[in-house]
């Protein structure tokens, strides 16, 4: 069981000397910036249904631009559902709705003149299982979003300038760089992820969501992708999903904590952590359910 | 101890009957191509495959209109079978609940079991009987209709094989939901697609029934899509039930070269569904 206090002090599941400076500084000492960070998402009274049930209720947050925010919870609180309904996945379940508003950057999304391709186009997302598309190089897979995305391409140089920067930024570009026509299927689970991080960063999207992105994956793999996840959030705003309360830790600026569908609290990391003002997070987080 | 014995016992007893049942399940078609192969392969020659079938009493002669026959009517039948029935498949795939998918799906498997004597029936009563004449044409549409339903059902369950992950992670991307469809879900699918295809060309190119009052069958050269058409089961059909050595002697041949066929058109459907990275599907 995991004391409040402790969060911080529980080391990642693997040996030190893998564990980079990074992620330790990161873990104790939260962003300075945060409070004067702009919002980049912002949802207000925002609902989400399946058929008649609510997976999200009535959930306001105001996530800020430029960081990473942790949404966590215990299974079936509607992490992910919440996460859907910032790029408009949601409604692509059938008998789905979403009530409410949510503004990205000062855009609604769910506006009446506003497509959810567009929204998409604008708003990565990275999935809990590596989702490499099977019959594509791994050069075809990164520039998968561009091909159907033909403005930004054109602004953008080269379709190898593109896949290489987002190679780059995915941290997988040493890895790849010379099977880049080879099958996306020969890399391993971890790499399949960066190469689906990468993916996602081609089209240069402003917001990267990312729903429990190492759940299938090996610590080592874990740990780079955290890592990559801290990296990004110098130039995109980060969603991350993550059934793993250490590694909220580890990466987000701001973590929120959702119960049944509600948003019971949003914080700064080291306050969720340390000092949760609600008696529900404290009893989460030092493991009492959930 | 015992206990342990016994259960050895059993498993080995149940895999040696599925060892039994595998080999049982290869007897026919070994057993159909070493009788073909001993009864056939000498009637067949160069001449075989260029010339007209000649007069009873008159030696040599092909079938070189039968099986050019049979070649055009797989064709008609693929151009009106394919299309449909890959268009339908992609809309029970992708629209899995709507009252036509329903409907769809079940006369589907309906249409699957009916004897293929009923599509000629039907070939016969819409294209036969209005124009008065046999053709080529009726023949090829009956064995398309009984295309439809198989590369449709085939279809289907190949695209449904295909995880909503991919779907999801295209959609994610921006795709537009044709788009996600038909370069992420179908071309994922594509080799079992093609496959099913492949299959149900095979499994048509074989069928005498639906032909019998459709192509008709002629003894002369005609590639024309409006006159009766020659087409090797009827050929080996008409042989067989002659009463000459030599005629059985060339339907043995017809029937080898037929089944040759369908054995080519399944050796290529094995080679399409490698990959092209040679990666099963997950």
């Amino acid at each position: 069981m995991l004391q409040s206090t402790e969060v911080f002090r529980a080391k990642p599941p693997l040996p030190p000397r893998l564990v980079t400076p990074v992620v330790q500084v990161r873990a104790s000492e939260p962003s300075a910036s945060q409070d004067e960070a702009r919002p980049c998402i912002v949802a207000s009274h925002l609902s989400a249904f399946f058929g008649q049930t609510a997976a999200v209720k009535d959930v306001s947050i105001s996530i800020p631009q430029n960081a990473v925010t942790a949404i966590i919870g215990p299974s079936g609180c509607g992490k992910s559902t919440l996460l859907r309904c910032f790029n408009r996945m949601h409604e692509t379940v059938p008998h789905a709705r979403v009530e409410g508003s949510v503004e990205i950057l000062g855009s609604p999304i769910y506006g009446d003149d506003t497509s959810p391709i567009a929204v998409r186009r604008h708003v990565g997302m990275v999935f809990q299982r590596p989702t490499p598309f099977p019959t594509m190089s791994i050069r075809a897979n990164v520039a998968a979003g561009l091909r159907v995305d033909s403005k930004s391409h054109a602004m953008r140089g080269t379709t190898s300038e593109i896949v290489e920067e987002a190679l780059q930024r995915a941290g997988l570009w040493a890895e790849v760089k010379d099977q880049l026509d080879e099958s996306a299927m020969a890399l391993s689970g971890g790499q399949q992820q960066r190469l689906c991080i990468a993916r996602a960063l081609a089209t240069r999207p402003r917001v990267i969501l990312l729903d429990e992105p190492t759940a299938s994956l090996d610590p080592l793999s874990s740990q780079k992708v955290e890592e990559l996840v801290y990296e990004l959030r110098k130039t995109v705003t980060v969603v991350i999903v993550t059934h793993n309360m250490q590694q909220a830790a580890r990466v987000s600026d701001g973590t929120a904590f959702l119960l049944m569908g509600e948003l019971i609290e949003f914080a700064s990391t080291r306050e969720l952590f340390t000092a949760p003002k609600d008696p529900r997070t404290e009893s989460y987080i030092t493991g009492r359910f959930g | 101890m015992t206990n342990a014995r016994s259960r050895h016992l059993v498993s080995g007893a149940m895999i040696g009957l599925t060892y039994l049942a595998a080999a049982l399940a290869t007897l026919p078609l070994l057993f159909i191509l070493f009788h073909l192969l001993v009864k056939g392969a000498s009637s067949i020659s160069l001449a075989f495959f260029t010339h007209m079938p000649r007069p009873v009493g008159e030696p040599g002669g092909g079938m070189a209109n039968a099986i050019v026959g049979t070649l055009i009517l797989i064709g008609i039948a693929s151009a009106i079978g394919l299309p449909i029935g890959i268009g339908a498949g992609l809309h029970l795939a992708e629209k899995k609940t709507t009252p036509l998918a329903h409907t769809a799906r079940f006369l589907a498997d309906v249409l699957n079991g009916l004897p293929s004597i009923v599509m000629g029936i039907f070939a016969w009563e819409v294209l036969v009987r209005p124009i008065g004449h046999f053709s080529a044409l009726a023949g090829g549409v009956a064995l398309g209709a009984m295309m439809i339903p198989l590369v449709t059902r085939t279809t289907e369950e190949m695209l449904l094989v295909v995880p909503t992950s991919l779907r999801e992670a295209a959609l994610a991307l921006g795709y537009p939901k044709w788009r996600t469809s038909i370069s992420v879900v179908l071309r994922t699918a594509l080799a079992g697609i093609v496959t099913g295809a492949l299959v149900a060309v095979a499994r048509i190119a074989g069928e005498t029934a639906p032909l019998l009052f459709t192509a008709l069958g002629n003894q002369f050269w005609s590639t024309s899509f409006r006159e009766p058409i020659a087409a090797l089961p009827l050929q080996i059909f008409t042989y067989a039930t002659n009463a000459y050595d030599e005629l059985h002697r060339l339907a043995w041949a017809g029937a080898l070269v037929l089944i040759s066929i369908v054995l080519v058109i399944s050796l290529a459907a094995r080679f399409v569904t490698r990959s092209r990275f040679g990666a099963p599907v997950d």
